[in-house]
């Protein structure tokens, strides 16, 4: 293994994500653009036309539903596939997501969180991503330029081990479209993490032709959706292992799903995906240092579900306030609502309350974090719940 | 011995067969007739992209094909995108895409799903040219779902939801002229195509592996379920349809267009010997039969306007 000596490049979010994609030599990539997912797509076409990739086909389809089915029709045909989309442009992929992860291929995608219309709103927001829950993809949340980058090589290889398809989530102009220093890796280190794929099948054995998609009837449609369990199931070991091998390789551990941050002695803990875990986390060493006994666990891998990890986080706090920048309508936050369920079957029952916050990229500050800890602190030491969900910037 | 003229011809239908029996076509189906040829055209290296329509059915359920050749079943509106992620993907691998030894990437779609909900998938395959074959089969209606209207529906037909009835409510409108709207994004190659003529068809099958680029097909392919037709009429039906002008044969090839049938020296045949055969068009008025015989002569004249004036 040569030595590993890092390359410092000052990039945007999506930036960091073209240049996973052009390190991880992806083959395919179908996109059509969307604000702010735009720059991604930009950089890598200009990638091309300097030469600077090769062995990459490039389809600028008319639509993402399309950008979806290209990327399925090549990966089914053996290639990497990639494509990168946003809020209305997920949603119109919406059928193909199921149409990937039941044919069982290994597509990377990044999503550029973004509200859902109307109103128009181009700002940060999960409840494009979370509503694909349900799609079979696995999804990770980034929660800085780097964690676009990192995510994007593991997500490949995690998705081509497990053959599931998976999606890399960044936050709208909070990460999508802000300069940091992100450490790239030198290709031939890159090319020794993630060989080249090893697909299940392929549509180019001539001699052996295969069907894929066919109607499945009553008796085996059934186990069609046990295995993609399993490979969830399995999904969360490679993750494990691969976020291990990562640090090995490159100094930055990833085997965690959840990220624990100052939660050893903590009495009780703010929980979220994404760049918002940023702040909490400055905000957590700041209350730190007023006394607040508080840390932050930071949700990477929303799909498969960190159940185990959140057990024993849960084990060990007497609240955990689950910040949401997203929404389910008729419930709850998202990231809550699976953290109760998670959570219900168990010995382990700290106070769990909802804070709804950062919708459509409403500012979200350390200032905020130090209000949701005192809501906290109250409530834990009367030991009961003011309110379950708290839509926390309301203009009252 | 001296092989008769239309003996040799014949032989131009390749003896191989790539589509097993055992298929799950109703009797008489015209577009496993259509599968049947494109696979003994372009063998098996060859991968075919279906989305949801009857060929579907086809096919076969899992964990069966009656495909002998690579096939991707995929959504309804997604055959045009499908195919080119494959193509991509083919050159992406280094791989020949068409061409004699080249691997054939053919899309496989009924009319709803190129006339209708796949129209823009198509558009963006035609106009991105990608080198692949797509091949409408039109059969027009949505027969998978249980006979309803498409684009492609003629005037008259009945269907479940354009049904006859006492205040005589019918498909109102004409067919939708896919192929022209394919040659609006100057392709080098499309064509019509009918499974009662299929040395024709074969021929055009073949033009289409050996032109670079997208090509089209659309093939006529009755469908005695939907048409409430008799299952040993579907040729019949087909040639019919040729002969009456309303559905003629003809080339597209960069910018010129050549009819291959009916002839153009002759009248066509009456409408009604197409009509009469077909249960779907029993709720037909003396007037609406006029209504589509007189569509029906008026595009006959613009192609043959077309074929005089870009031949
Ligand atoms: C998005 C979506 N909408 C509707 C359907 C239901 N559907 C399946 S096949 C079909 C009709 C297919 O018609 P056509 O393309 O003409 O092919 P045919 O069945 O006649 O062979 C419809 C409406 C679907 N599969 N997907
Ligand atoms: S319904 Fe029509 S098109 Fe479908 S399989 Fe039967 S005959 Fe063929």
């Amino acid at each position: 293994m040569a030595e590993y000596k890092p390359i410092r490049k000052v990039v945007s979010g999506n930036y960091a994500a073209a240049y996973a994609v052009k390190h991880a030599r992806v083959e395919v990539v179908a996109a059509y653009p969307i604000t702010p997912q735009t720059s991604i797509i930009e950089k890598i076409a200009e990638f091309l036309a300097n030469g600077e990739i090769e062995g990459l086909e490039y389809v600028p389809v008319e639509s993402e539903h399309s950008a979806m089915a290209a990327c399925i029709g090549a990966s089914a045909t053996g290639a990497r596939a990639f494509t990168a989309t946003s809020a209305q442009g997920l949603a119109l992929m919406h059928e193909m997501l199921h149409w990937a992860s039941g044919a069982r291929l290994p597509i990377v995608m990044v999503d550029v969180n973004r509200a859902m219309a109307p109103p128009w709103s181009v700002w940060d927001d999960q409840t494009d991503s979370l509503s694909q829950r349900d799609t079979g993809w696995m999804q990770f949340y980034a929660e800085n330029n780097q964690e676009v980058y990192d995510g994007v090589l593991m997500a490949f290889k995690i998705a081509e081990t497990v053959n599931l398809p998976a999606m890399v989530v960044e936050s709208a102009f909070i990460l999508s479209h802000t300069y940091d220093v992100v450490e790239m890796i030198p290709q031939e280190l890159v090319d020794e993490f993630l060989p080249p794929r090893k697909p299940l099948y392929t549509l180019t054995d001539f001699d052996n032709p295969i069907a894929v998609g066919a109607l499945g009837g009553p008796n085996d449609y059934y186990e069609f959706r046990y295995k993609i369990q399993k490979a969830m199931e399995k999904a969360e070991k490679v993750i494990h292992e691969v976020g291990k091998e990562f640090g090995e390789r490159f100094g930055r551990d990833y085997s965690q799903m959840i990220e624990l941050y100052r939660t050893e002695d903590a009495d009780f803990v703010f929980m979220g995906m994404g760049s918002l875990m940023g702040t909490v986390k400055q905000a957590v060493d700041i209350l730190r240092e007023e006394g607040y006994k508080v840390g932050a666990a930071k949700v990477r891998w929303f799909r498969p579900f960190p159940k185990k990890e959140l057990y024993e986080l849960a084990k060990s706090v007497e609240g955990i306030a689950v910040l949401d920048r997203n929404f389910s309508f008729g419930q709850e936050g998202i990231l809550f609502n699976e953290a109760k369920g998670a959570l219900y079957n168990t010995d382990a029952k700290p106070l769990i309350k909802n804070y709804i916050v950062g919708l459509g990229g409403r500012d979200f500050t350390v200032n905020d974090v130090r209000k949701i800890a005192e809501n906290m602190k109250a409530i834990i030491d009367k030991g009961e719940l003011d309110v379950e969900v708290d839509w926390y910037h309301l203009k009252r | 011995m001296e092989i008769p003229e239309n003996v040799k011809k014949r032989l131009s239908i390749p003896a191989d067969e790539h589509f097993y029996a055992g298929h799950t076509a109703c009797q008489g189906c015209g577009a496993s007739l259509g599968i049947r040829y494109v696979l003994k055209a372009y063998g098996r290296k060859t991968i075919f992209t279906i989305p949801a329509c009857c060929s579907t059915i086809i096919a076969g359920p899992w964990p069966y094909t009656a495909f002998e050749a690579n096939l991707f079943h995929t959504a309804f509106e997604t055959t045009g995108a499908v195919m080119s992620g494959i193509e991509a993907a083919l050159k992406a691998k280094g791989y020949k895409v068409k061409g004699e030894d080249g691997v054939m990437v053919v899309g496989w779609a009924g009319d709803g799903g190129t006339a209708d909900i796949g129209l823009q998938a198509l558009s963006g395959f035609l106009e991105r040219g990608h080198d692949a074959v797509y091949i409408m089969y039109d059969n027009e209606a949505y027969m998978n779902t249980g006979i309803q209207r498409s684009g492609s529906t003629p005037y008259g037909a009945w269907t479940t939801n354009t049904p006859g009835g006492k205040r005589h409510f019918l498909e109102k409108r004409h067919k939708k002229k896919v192929i022209d709207i394919v040659i609006a994004h100057e392709i080098p190659y499309a064509a019509t195509a009918s499974i009662a003529f299929p040395e024709d068809f074969i021929r055009k099958l073949k033009k289409a592996q050996k032109t670079p680029g997208p090509s089209f097909i659309q093939l006529f392919a009755p469908c005695p379920t939907g048409w409430r037709s008799p299952t040993d009429k579907s040729i019949e039906l087909a040639r019919l349809a040729v002969q009456t002008a309303y559905f003629p044969l003809f080339e597209y090839e960069n910018g010129r267009y050549k009819i291959n049938m009916p002839s153009t020296k002759k009248e066509p045949k009456p409408i009604e010997e197409f009509l009469k055969l077909q249960g779907r068009f029993k709720y037909m008025t003396k007037e609406d039969i006029e209504i589509l015989q007189n569509w029906v002569l008026h595009e006959w004249e613009k192609l043959k306007k077309l074929a005089e004036v870009f031949g």
